[in-house]
């Protein structure tokens, strides 16, 4: 098992950092292209929420092996002033950015999976995967 | 980092084929927007063949800009975005509406002189 890949997330250059990153695990585990652009814009995005809304935070590359498959595991979490409605944030077309920072229904298409845990005040995170096919 | 932008005769013509950070992607709204005022350019192409990845950032950026050369009275076409880019795009719900789009550069040209000549 390889050891997971940490990204400190504190200016914008991180988030091209964090996805260069994203895209060569995603080319190791030989996801097909459009994948890799799946992963590379959620990471991205996840990246891109983290800088704008929590300033600081990090994102978490890891290698997902089951019975001989292997995915990308990205997990994204910072102690920013978290979500209180998650819901809300869910539906499509909701943003408190002003269009900035893809909304997260969008990262959750990109993916296979999506889970969300936030408390406000304390923080976010965020982790989403995807199975190599 | 900056992007360079060409002359020929009344087009700009961009190729964008560095990865793309968000300060870098800001100085070429800028830069493109003085380069119409400078050299009177009628019409821009901006290429995408080289990108492999558009974030909502990015889109929006791109999307705007377009506008912004609209409102200077220049005409501008998106070209050359690749299968990966336009499928990621809709999954995260970005459409980039009322912007001209061709499959690559030559193709751009034709319909930027089918928009200034109509």
């Amino acid at each position: 098992m390889t050891e997971p890949i940490v990204i400190n997330i504190n200016n914008e250059f991180d988030i091209v950092l964090a996805r260069q990153k994203g895209r060569e695990v995603s080319k190791e585990l030989l996801f097909g292209g459009v994948d890799q652009a799946r992963i590379t814009t959620a990471i991205s995005e996840l990246a891109r929420n983290i800088y704008l809304y929590a300033g600081s935070g990090q994102i978490t590359i890891s290698i997902l092996e089951d019975n001989g498959r292997r995915g990308i595991q990205i997990s994204a979490s910072d102690n920013g002033p978290g979500i209180s409605d998650i819901r809300m944030v869910l539906q499509d077309g909701f943003s408190t950015s002003g269009g900035l920072g893809a909304g997260l229904p969008g990262v959750k298409r990109l993916m296979d999976t999506f889970d969300i845990d936030s408390v406000p005040g304390a923080g976010t995170t965020i982790t989403i995967s995807k199975w190599a096919r | 980092m900056r992007i360079p932008i060409l002359k020929l005769k009344d087009y700009l013509l961009v190729s964008i084929q560095v990865e793309l950070d968000d300060q870098t992607v800001l100085t070429f709204q800028e830069d493109l927007l003085n380069k119409i005022k400078d050299s009177g350019a009628k019409g821009v192409v901006i290429d995408l063949t080289s990108v492999d990845m558009i974030d909502s950032f990015i889109a929006k950026v791109l999307g705007d800009v377009i506008v912004m050369t609209s409102l200077m009275g220049t005409k501008a076409v998106l070209t050359g975005i690749q299968p990966a880019v336009a499928i990621t795009l809709i999954e995260l719900g970005i459409t980039l509406e009322n912007v001209h789009t061709a499959l690559d550069l030559e193709q751009g040209i034709t319909i930027l002189s089918q928009l200034l000549e109509g």
